[in-house]
């Protein structure tokens, strides 16, 4: 059975699990966007630089 | 296991899948433990607020456990110039401290309606506060240098300095009078915790690590792609 009252003790209570929602699902986001972040930076520079080395090995094969 | 997973390849590897299932565990196990966080009964002297101990002991527990992480990694990027060690130990710095704040202000929300006060400057949440200075020490180390071999080489000296708060922060309730209880779960001759209590904390407890360990891999991951994007850009520039 569920007891969800804590009484007199809930302005203690109530703050402390807000708190630890509020810092674990800061520390969630946190981590998921920055690896997001840096996964797409990673793709985009990679593919650049794949296009540039296309770009020259076929400027080096023009006749 | 380590050895093969110093490999930065490797470890991509297995963590694609296993980073998203720890994740999926740490949910359920943490969903299973507030539902019995809130169907145990009440304590008989300490009321409601017992379930307060279901959220700051975990959070107590892996403040510890990521600053053991910290210093391994630490140690290991210092003796071994493992590729990953300064990326582990960078990842686990920013969680511990979650952790550890986490720990301070629950800590701090239980003392005031059981101990009458907010804060006292005794030995438990002393060292406690000081091994939340030290994660923030060790990240603003980091984030200072901007040389990152230099960098890492400085906050790793520090890491390893600061694990010796690990023991007095654990032993510190029974070398000194403190307001904070001694060890009922981890103790010789065994919990003194009655088993109402012991199994969500068991849970909230594997669940917080479970946590960890997932968000640990992800930021390990995010490291992994930040050396190769700004290596890539290097590579640009020249």
């Amino acid at each position: 059975m569920l007891d969800l009252d804590p009484g007199k003790y809930g302005a203690f209570l109530w703050p402390a699990f807000a708190i630890s929602a509020l810092v674990i699902g800061w520390m969630v986001v946190d981590s998921l966007l920055s690896a997001r972040r840096w996964r797409k930076e990673a793709q985009r520079l990679e593919t650049l630089r794949s296009n540039a080395l296309q770009s020259e090995t076929g400027d080096r094969s023009l006749p | 296991m380590f050895q093969a997973l110093a490999n930065p390849q490797r470890f991509m590897d297995f963590s694609r899948w296993a980073a998203p299932l720890v994740g999926i565990i740490a949910a359920i196990l943490i969903a299973i433990g507030l539902w019995l966080t809130f169907t145990v009964p009440e304590d008989y002297q300490q009321g409601d607020t017992v379930r307060m101990m279901f959220i700051h002991v975990p959070a107590a527990y892996m403040a510890m456990f990521c600053y053991a992480c910290l210093g391994g990694a630490s140690f290991m990027g210092l003796v071994f110039r493992h590729s990953l060690a300064d990326a582990a130990g960078r990842a686990c710095a920013p969680l511990g401290a979650g952790f550890t704040f986490l720990a301070l202000v629950t800590g701090s929300l239980w003392g005031r309606p059981m101990w009458g006060t907010w804060w006292v400057w005794d030995a438990r949440m002393t060292s406690v506060l000081v091994l939340f200075l030290l994660y923030i020490g060790y990240m603003a180390l980091q984030a200072a240098i901007d040389d990152e071999v230099k960098a890492a080489r400085a906050a790793s000296i520090l890491a390893l300095v600061g694990l010796i708060n690990l023991p007095i922060i654990k032993f510190s309730v029974d070398w000194w009078n403190t307001l904070h209880q001694p060890a009922s779960v981890f103790r010789a001759g065994g919990p003194t915790m009655p088993p109402a209590y012991l199994w969500p904390l068991a849970l909230m407890a594997i669940g917080y690590m479970a946590l960890f360990g997932s968000l640990w891999m992800v930021r390990v991951r995010s490291e992994v792609w930040r050396k190769r994007a700004n290596s890539l850009a290097l590579q640009a520039a020249g």
